[in-house]
């Protein structure tokens, strides 16, 4: 957290979750826990995410809609499964219509888990997504950075 | 000059920046006015009724619990009331003072998210904030007493298993006292300000007789004039507590945001009232062997009246638990008040009615 | 303080065939509907439909019991709001209900099992043993 260069923003999906998580995700980003000072924004569009914070186990009707969100959103990107049902599938794992946790479909990075996950976790995990996102858009930037250096030598040679 | 009548459909969410949670609308749509509107649900639907196959009666009540993290408290209460029906056991005095403390508590922390997200949801930013922020002192209260902020599992077939004493007795009153004071300077704003007034007076009304043909139940009825609050059936420690159903006749979205406000200051009063004449004594019965029969239990939730339908046969693993939610009975009110209207208000009388998508679909 | 003489629930067990007519008389007596369910108990369906006098709160629950391939009418035409119950017991239970005014055809939950709660569960359970 020490030099943060960016500040991503984050998307919010419910899955199948009790409302529990969500509404603690919420309770995040208002004043009194006000995750926003680490730089992070809440939006509704996942063109502008970067951060997904997802919530729930995933059903057989959500699987797509998450797929398509995760898909929507553009690279780098990092998934932050909040409670222990975007985790395993926690106290529904068991129903007809759970198929398990977020990572069933998507590829998660952090783990938080608390049923209901409290606000400080959420926060925690937050914070390790910011320095993941930090550090995947290094990843990112010098990669291209070496193509375009490399397109140019090539230029130069050709 | 036919293709002016033609209609479109527009999807509504389930990704939607309006809601927290996923629905599913498709409105048909004649220019911007909203002819009909057809839910799909189905996003939260996890099955959990299916669970009593390999859940036994007194596990059941954890999973009643998370129905819906929000009225997470009364739904676990509900289920354990119908069980100790059907077993024929009486809580203790104090139990019952507790569960009602609790239910209170869990209201307001409902009812003050709500007036947040209906703020939000008509671009009130800074009074969505300032919802949140006194709702956060119930939650201290909450966490105080039972030590989770929204799910506490402090609910057991028999009773309770967390007592409160007088030290956080006395912490409640004094958070009562606050969340009041801050609160009547909110109401102010919600009642008084144009462009709240503007922005909620005379959208979405149903009449009474609407409300009462398609079974919608809790404040978003008595909104409508249904006075209709099965607090009055008596359970728990309400038939010993002074107070009276609010309703409103207007029908309409600022209706409904009164009739709202007011429950958190009527929640506040009926907790000062429990507090002051919660008896001494045991938390719980013990309860032996296993269910046998059926029940209806009714409680009334912050949305409103709430089912618990459960059927056993004598062994651990319940027949059929039913739960019937507030908002899964909302769902025709909302799609017959969403005809004829605009489709800018469509996200705000969604709002409206208090939508619980996960309490809806199970 | 509240008066809290509620009358006792009433349970009326009726044939399939009964059940328009029981229903059009608990909407004529000012009964508004409350709830309907079903439970599958003893390979049989158990339906109940529950009706609440807002004035006494009283519930009046009328109850079918059919075998599982027993067709229920639809009360949504008596009881616009019985709409999504309806649905829901078609759906997770199969019970064979006819002439819903918004049938969604099973697409109401969009889950992948059929009749989950129903007789079939039985048989998934007994598949899987064996």
């Amino acid at each position: 957290m020490a030099n943060i260069k960016r500040s991503p923003w984050l998307l919010h999906y419910d899955g199948s979750s009790c409302n529990g998580c969500d509404i603690e995700v919420l309770a995040c980003l208002t004043p009194v826990y006000d995750a926003e000072r680490f730089g992070v924004m809440n939006t509704g569009d996942p063109m502008q995410a970067d951060i997904l914070l997802i919530t729930g186990g995933i059903n057989s009707q959500n699987e797509a809609t998450v797929k398509q969100l995760y898909d929507q959103m553009p690279r780098p990107k990092v998934v932050v499964a909040v409670g222990v049902c975007a985790c395993t599938g926690g106290v529904f794992k068991d129903c007809y219509n759970i198929l398990g946790g977020a990572d069933t479909v998507i590829p998660v990075d952090i783990y938080v888990p608390g049923c209901a996950a409290r606000p400080q976790a959420i926060i925690d995990g937050i914070v390790q997504a910011v320095d993941l996102f930090q550090k995947r858009s290094d990843e990112h930037d010098a990669l291209v950075k070496e193509k375009k250096r490399k397109a140019k030598e090539g230029a130069a040679r050709g | 000059m036919q293709q002016l009548g033609k209609t479109s459909v527009i999807p509504f969410g389930p990704q939607h920046p309006v809601l927290p949670e996923p629905i599913h609308l498709d409105l048909v749509v004649e220019d911007e006015r909203v002819v009909e509107a057809l839910p799909s649900i189905g996003f939260i639907h996890r099955g959990l009724e299916s669970l009593t196959d390999k859940r036994d009666f007194n596990q059941m009540c954890y999973v009643a619990e998370r129905t819906c993290g929000i009225c997470s408290f009364q739904h676990g209460m509900g289920y354990c009331e119908a069980v100790e029906h059907i077993f024929g056991v009486e809580t203790p005095d104090r139990a019952k003072y507790l569960r009602t403390i609790w239910s209170e508590l869990g209201r307001m922390h409902s009812h003050l998210l709500w007036l947040g997200l209906l703020a939000d949801a008509f671009g009130y930013e800074n009074l969505f904030y300032q919802c949140w922020r006194i709702r956060e002192k119930v939650l201290d209260m909450q966490e105080l007493t039972t030590g989770g902020r929204l799910i506490f599992s402090v609910n057991k077939v028999g009773g309770v298993i967390k007592d409160i004493d007088v030290e956080k007795q006395k912490a409640i009153l004094k958070a009562m006292d606050e969340v009041e004071e801050e609160l009547s300077v909110i109401r102010k704003t919600f009642f008084e300000d144009y462009s709240v007034e503007s922005r909620l007076k005379g959208i979405g009304i149903l009449t009474a007789e609407q409300i009462n043909a398609l079974g919608a139940v809790g404040p978003f009825a008595r909104a409508s004039g249904v006075k209709a609050d099965m607090r009055l059936l008596g359970y728990d420690a309400y038939p010993e507590l002074d107070f009276e159903p609010i309703t409103s006749e207007d029908g309409d979205c600022y209706a409904r945001c009164y009739v709202r406000m007011l429950e958190v200051f009527q929640s506040i009063k009926l907790i000062r009232q429990a507090i002051a004449q919660i008896p001494e004594g045991e938390l719980s019965v013990p309860v032996k062997g296993n269910p046998n029969g059926e029940y209806f239990m009714r409680v009334e939730q912050p949305r409103g009246e709430a089912f618990y339908y459960v059927k056993a046969n004598g062994k651990p693993n319940l027949q059929r638990m039913r739960i019937r939610t507030p908002t899964f009975a909302n769902v025709p009110a909302l799609c017959e008040m969403l005809k004829n209207t605009e489709i800018a208000d469509v996200g705000l009388l969604v709002v409206s009615i208090d939508p619980c998508i996960s309490c809806t679909e199970r | 303080m509240v008066e809290h003489s509620v009358p006792e629930n009433i349970l009326e067990e009726i044939p399939v065939e009964d059940l328009l007519l029981r229903a059009l008389e608990l909407k004529k007596e000012g009964l508004r509907f409350s709830q309907a369910n079903a439970a599958y108990v003893d390979e049989k369906f158990e339906l109940s439909y529950s009706f609440s006098d807002y004035e006494t709160l009283q519930l009046h629950t009328l109850r079918l019991v059919i075998e599982t391939d027993v067709k229920v009418p639809s009360i949504t035409e008596i009881v616009p709001a019985a709409v999504f119950y309806e649905n829901e017991m078609k759906e997770l239970f199969g019970v064979k209900i006819e002439m819903i005014s918004m049938d969604y055809d099973n697409k109401l939950y969009r889950i992948r099992q059929e009749a989950p709660l129903g007789p079939q569960k039985k048989e998934v359970e007994n598949a899987t043993v064996g």
